[in-house]
């Protein structure tokens, strides 16, 4: 079991959703419930090869990479396939394998217009396997295709089942993440040339750029091409105007994956890629990104009281969440990193739930214009009540797992690390302080518009089937790890600490 | 496992030990509720009362461990000279390595090491679980006090879980409590009203709605209250600190039906965020700058703080953010506005949140990082800091605005704020055990107050307006009216209630004009306004009880009075639900006429009125010959905390002077208002105010009235101004930049790029290359296929974005490298 483990754990549970997509398209579309089982069942036993991953997974070397495995892949141009996972990556992959069978099963009866399971399923699995897959990849160019993989299926999503304007969201989705794809490669390219470096693996490239002294300013350019890269993904203000398109457009399934796990690549790439291997670029880079992230903060948090549609709304909770995960980063320190790795676990947790709830709210009242919705609680109390819920944790309240994403942030930036201005680092502090009273404000004005109150004359009379079984499913491991992860940080903190120091290490701290 | 004191007291006592068990019941019984409230006999209300009959009962035992910890540590300080200190200390081999007595002197080098005692300590171990108890500095460590006078010094009883709560870099934070007088104070406090206001709301939210789900977050705040009073670190802390918020929030919602109730929800939780940065702020400033570095513990920030080795700068600004954040949770001018508009929720939740214990939490934190402030804002130098102007100015703002109000809740509300202002203008001049012991008070007479509140409004009409629908009360309802006006003389400063003595404990504590002896400083201005505050507040009540309970009952000409009870809940903000609402049946039969209340809010009424005569004499001043020394000063000799996690305050002495003062201006003021409703009953037996009175004209009184009807216009600033420029223009301008100029920006880029694409295959192409190409007369007829095969947009935009991109990047860094 060890064995195959060590040897074939991470590859199994990286391709076999894609195994099976492959079944699944030998299967008549018509066969809709066998096509449902299989795609369950095939997240279910990734899921499985999880928990048997992280079982084996030696924590008391967590900052180490493990389960690696190394072979030949494309020698020409010296890249490898080279995949292994650390205390950075093991969170974010737990996440996802929890994340994607939920929303099958949410799928269960309720698969978006034009219907057609077996073809969302399978995008669903083909996604799975690019998001796993970037986050164990150790080699850049393996990486990339991994991050790239994930595009395709998503564009489809959006453009076949989403709502009206899909065609123009999911172009506008594919093309500017490409167009940071573009940045990226070249950087990646630029690094494996001015190391001289006769491979892409991460560790390696790392190393050898501290070993060459590669000049600052060549750090400097090619850290900003990792910022256009995994800044659009995240996004980062202003790269951000892709992002409420795409969610508000998309399926319900399709904003809850692009929230919960998508837009962490970037983060994760930063964390991953262009801090460790960069170090002195990530200095010259620091300010500007927590410059851009507190813009984020604000920006996004004022754009969220702007909005009259819920979905939009949350959309834009996105780009004032990805600020603190940034400035966490920016910050370069331990604190503000591990509280980035946590702050994506629960932005993923949380803004997945609130897209899922917007998603069922939509189903029953057709419409997601704060103006028209209204005494939720009235018509469908339990769904009102985890809107309530998820609204707190959302706004980082202290004992749900919100607040580690966002307080450790805020702490780190009072002292950021050396080099750094302090003066401005405990400027953003402020201003990221400032945005927790922006949170509270247009998540509670939310719920209190589409929740308190009484419903609205056209909904008065309706019957409204509060939370199937389901929506329960779907969603109680979500809500309970939401708790969980809030009382018990050290669940997710115990995972990441060794091995941020290993990078903050590498930032000279 | 432990880490426990031997010798002499082997234990501190199991329920200080073990304090985490006090929130946890509550929360226990908050999930019982939450999951099988709704199928329970009583709907969950029994399960609630259980807990807390459970906790105020722990609470009581605790108490008693506590003194009897006090007495061990004094004891073993008369013995301490003969014998050395290690004897004091065990520590098992896990002992955990935080025992804050290892920071004091070399003497304690033993400790963590010295494991032979601690096997005495096995039954102990045991009953500790998992976790290592961990008691503070050596007991009896002498320590010099002003005169030389060595004092014993106490030890809190902290203990901590053993393992890590998080982690991050290297430091590992741990959950833990942290038990003293203080804390044992509030646990009793909490204890007792939360359970009294339990069983009164069994019958003052009797058929409502939402029954099970009251019942459920009053346990939930009750649980969070405790935790806040016992955290042993400041992450702990801001977790039940905003804990309490939540249950607040939602309490104060529990109509939500209605929008002015949500309105006053959230208005509570935005403004209580607007403050929660301040305590977030600060306490990073402390992580950083406090102890050794890095630490969240309250009590190692707090010798560090008193020791003098944190920069001054840094505790100035971290007091200023902490104190922020209680003018918002205690309501301190200029972010008390929440605090009237939370009278929305129910009475219960009044009396016990917004009066009693969540609203005390600001105070409560001065006096627990009380060295921070104390030294943060030099305190001892009796220069006027931030912390006693805040304090003065609320309670004269929170007075003066309790007498324009007709809501009877509202004038509670009022006086809770300058209450409040009272407590932390007595922390900012030095007089902890006076804010402590007027907390506590306060709490008593408030709660009583409140509580008659909803009795009265029960009996008329489900109102709380007391120009339309109280008055002559007194022949109604006696219970209510003894214990109401046992309240309000507690609050006005009547000498025989406890009140008085709470309230004068603090103008003592100002020092001002060398009245008094042994105060910090001469604070002089705040005692000028205490005072002041003193006469408003007699006079106020006296305001409120006559027009409550003198007079002639003007409820049956009440608009309300003819919708009955029932439809009047709706217009009121005390609704009730009409279903299953039987209990208030019985009174709309006989006439509409007020009725006393029963036995499940009388009781817990007449509990609260003894003891707002009785906590008199927990603090008897120490001047009073007449009564034996074991009697004096009992309040300030087992909660003020002795220790190096303590300042070196001095204790101001009873000064004959202010009381008197203090007496004539309460007695002037009430004197003045009985006068003025003599006249108006002599005017019109029904009437409220004067028909010709000072307001009905133009001139000074009548702007000043329109001032305080609109509470100084802050309400207006907030809500109009701020949060509608935040929320209006500002946000709306955000989102215009956002959907013009950045997508602008972008869609531009994309229609260029197609531009450009086009004009390459149409032109460059087409002509040129294709011309070129048919010229030479070779057929292009598959490079042509494929070229139009891309000039769908989407590809070849794509196409043109990647090679424009890879071109700028590949120019750079050719021209860089």
């Amino acid at each position: 079991m060890k064995d195959f483990l060590n040897d074939w754990g991470l590859t199994t549970m990286v391709f076999l959703p894609l195994v099976g997509a492959v079944v699944m398209m030998l299967i008549p579309k018509a066969e809709e419930e066998l096509h449902k089982f299989i795609a369950l069942l095939t997240t279910l036993v990734v899921g499985v090869v999880g928990v048997f991953l992280t079982a084996n997974f030696d924590w008391d070397r967590s900052k180490d990479l493990q389960f690696v495995v190394d072979k030949g892949w494309i020698d020409v141009i010296h890249s490898r396939y080279t995949v292994g996972v650390d205390g950075i990556a093991m969170p974010l992959i737990l996440l996802t394998l929890l994340v994607v069978p939920l929303i099958i099963i949410y799928s269960w009866n309720h698969f978006p217009e034009p219907h057609n399971p077996k073809a969302f399923l399978i995008l669903m699995l083909v996604l799975d396997t690019g998001m796993i897959g970037s986050f164990v990849a150790q080699d850049l160019i393996l990486f990339f295709v991994f991050f790239e993989v994930v595009l395709l299926p998503m564009y489809f999503m959006i453009g076949v089942w989403g709502g009206e304007q899909r065609q123009y969201a999911s172009i506008k989705f594919f093309l500017y993440t490409l167009f940071g794809s573009a940045f990226m490669i070249v950087a990646f390219l630029a690094l494996f040339f001015v190391t001289g470096a006769e491979t892409f693996n991460m560790v390696d490239l790392a190393r050898l750029v501290r070993e060459n002294d590669v000049a600052r300013n060549t750090q400097i350019l090619i850290f900003g091409g990792m910022f256009m890269g995994f800044g659009i993904k995240v996004p980062m203000f202003p790269f951000h105007t892709w992002l409420p398109d795409a969610h508000t457009q998309a399926p319900t399934q399709g904003s809850v994956i692009l929230a919960a796990v998508l837009l962490k690549l970037g983060t994760y790439g930063f964390v991953r890629i262009a801090l460790p291997m960069l170090p002195e670029g990530a200095m010259w880079w620091a300010p500007i990104i927590g410059g851009l992230a507190c813009i984020g903060i604000i920006y996004g948090a004022l754009g969220c009281l702007a909005q009259t549609d819920m979905k939009r709304l949350i959309a834009f909770s996105s780009v004032a969440h990805m600020g603190y995960v940034m400035l966490g980063i920016a910050t370069l320190t331990d604190f503000g990193i591990n509280a980035a790795i946590f702050g994506m676990v629960a932005h993923g947790l949380i803004t997945g739930m609130l897209f899922f709830i917007a998603g069922s709210v939509k189903e029953r009242f057709h419409t997601l214009e704060i103006a028209r919705l209204g005494g939720l609680l009235k018509q469908a109390p339990y769904m009102g009540w985890m809107l309530g819920f998820t609204s707190m944790a959302s706004l980082g309240l202290p004992g749900l797992a919100g607040f580690w994403g966002e307080f450790p942030a805020i702490l780190s930036a009072y002292n950021p690390a050396e080099g750094l201005n302090v003066g401005l680092f405990r400027f953003y502090m402020f201003i990221a302080a400032l945005g927790t009273v922006l949170a509270a404000a247009y998540l509670l004005w939310l719920f209190q518009r589409t929740a308190f109150g009484t419903p609205k004359e056209e909904f008065a009379h309706e019957h409204v089937h509060d939370a199937h079984l389901t929506e329960w499913i779907a969603w109680l491991p979500m809500l309970v790890l939401i708790v969980v992860l809030g009382f018990l940080p050290v669940l997710i903190f115990g995972m990441t600490s060794d091995a941020v120091q290993v990078v903050a290490q590498a930032l000279g701290r | 496992m432990l880490a426990a004191e031997a010798g002499a007291a082997a234990s501190a006592g199991w329920f200080l030990e073990n304090a985490w068990l006090f929130p946890a019941v509550p929360f226990v019984s908050f999930l019982l509720i939450l999951f099988f409230g709704r199928k329970m006999p009583k709907q969950g209300a029994e399960i609630g009362i259980t807990a807390l009959a459970i906790v105020f009962a722990g609470a009581l035992i605790a108490g008693a461990q506590w003194i009897s910890h006090v007495n061990a540590a004094e004891s073993a300080h008369g013995t301490e000279e003969t014998h050395s200190t290690d004897e004091t200390h065990g520590t098992e081999e896990e002992g955990h390595s935080t025992e804050p007595g290892t920071t004091e002197d070399g003497t304690h080098s033993e400790e963590g090491t010295s494991t032979e005692e601690s096997h005495d300590e096995g039954a102990l171990a045991v009953s500790g679980g998992g976790r290592s108890v961990v008691l503070g500095p050596s007991l009896a460590l002498p320590m010099a006090e002003e005169g030389g006078e060595a004092h014993a010094s106490v030890p809190p009883v902290i203990s901590e879980w053993k393992s890590d709560w998080w982690t991050v870099g290297g430091i590992d934070f741990q959950v833990g409590t942290f038990v003293d007088g203080q804390a044992v104070m509030m646990l009793f406090v909490v204890g007792l009203i939360s359970l009294l206001v339990h069983i009164y709301s069994t019958d003052y939210v009797h058929g409502d709605i939402r029954y099970t789900h009251f019942f459920a977050f009053l346990s939930l705040f009750t649980a969070s209250m405790l935790l806040l009073v016992l955290a042993n670190n400041l992450v702990m802390f801001i977790t039940a600190w905003e804990l309490v918020g939540v249950c607040s929030f939602a309490l104060i919602g529990h109509w939500w039906e209605e929008q002015n109730n949500s309105n006053a929800a959230l208005k509570a939780f935005l403004t209580n965020r607007v403050g929660d940065m301040g305590l977030l702020i600060g306490m990073i400033t402390l992580f950083f700058t406090a102890g050794q570095g890095r630490t969240f513990n309250i009590y190692e920030i707090n010798v560090a703080a008193a020791s003098g080795t944190v920069s001054d700068t840094a505790l100035t600004v971290a007091a200023l953010c902490l104190l922020a954040a209680v003018m918002s949770k205690s309501g301190q001018f200029f972010l008390h506005t929440w605090l009237p508009d939370a009278m929305a929720g129910p009475t219960p939740v009044s009396a016990l949140i917004h009066a009693a214990t969540m609203v005390v939490a600001g105070v409560y934190m001065i006096a627990r990082m009380y060295p921070v402030f104390f030294e943060g804002m030099s305190i001892a130098g009796g220069s006027i800091n931030a912390v006693a102007l805040i304090g003065a100015i609320t309670t004269m703002v929170g007075g003066s605005l309790a007498f324009v109000q007709r809501d009877i809740k509202k004038v509670l509300a009022y006086s809770t704020v300058s209450q409040l202002g009272y407590m932390v203008m007595a922390l900012g001049v030095g007089a902890w055990t006076a804010a402590m012991f007027h907390l506590m008070t306060h709490a008593f007479f408030k709660a009583c107050l409140f509580l008659g509140s909803g009795s009265v409004s029960h009996a008329c009409n489900h109102s709380f307006d007391m120009k339309t629908d109280m008055g002559g009360l007194r022949k109604y309802m006696p219970k209510t009216h003894a214990t109401f006006l046992v309240g309000t003389l507690a609050l006005a400063g009547f000498p025989l209630m406890s009140g008085f003595w709470s309230k004068d404990e603090i103008l003592a504590g100002t020092g001002g004009f060398g009245l008094s002896e042994g105060a910090n400083g001469r604070y002089s201005l705040m005692l000028v306004m205490g005072l002041i505050t003193g006469g408003m507040t007699a006079a106020y009540m006296t305001r409120c009880y006559w027009l409550t309970f003198m007079g002639e009952w003007r409820g049956a000409n009440s608009p309300n009075a003819h919708h009955g009870a029932h439809a009047a809940a709706h217009d009121d903000h005390d609704a009730h639900a009409p279903a299953g609402h039987d209990a208030h049946d019985a009174h709309d039969a006989h006439g509409g006429l007020p009725h006393e209340s029963g036995p499940r809010i009388t009781t817990p009424l007449l509990i609260l009125a003894v003891l707002a005569f009785v906590a008199m004499f927990a603090n008897i001043p120490g001047q009073f010959g007449f009564v034996p020394e074991g009697w004096r000063l009992r309040f300030e000799h087992y909660i003020e905390p002795k220790g190096e996690y303590f300042p070196a305050i001095s204790h101001a002495e009873f000064s004959p002077v202010i009381a008197i003062l203090s007496l004539i201006a309460a007695a002037v003021a009430s004197g003045l208002a009985v006068a003025y409703y003599r006249k108006v009953e002599a005017q019109d037996p029904m009437g409220t105010e004067l028909v010709d009175g000072p307001t009905s004209k133009a001139g000074l009184p009548k702007v000043a009235y329109n001032v305080l009807a609109n509470k100084f216009y802050l309400d207006w600033l907030y809500t109009d101004v701020i949060v509608g420029f935040v929320k209006g223009p500002l946000a709306r301008a955000a989102n215009w930049f956002n959907q013009n100029v950045l997508d602008g920006i972008v869609n531009g880029t994309a229609t260029v790029s197609k531009r450009i694409a086009g004009f390459t295959y149409t032109v460059l192409d087409q002509q040129v290359v294709d011309g070129v190409v048919r010229g030479s007369g070779i057929g292009a007829s598959e490079t042509g296929g494929l070229l139009r095969r891309m000039q769908n947009g989407r590809v070849q935009g794509y196409a043109a974005l990647m090679f424009a991109a890879a071109a700028v990047l590949a120019g750079v860094f050719v021209l860089a490298i």
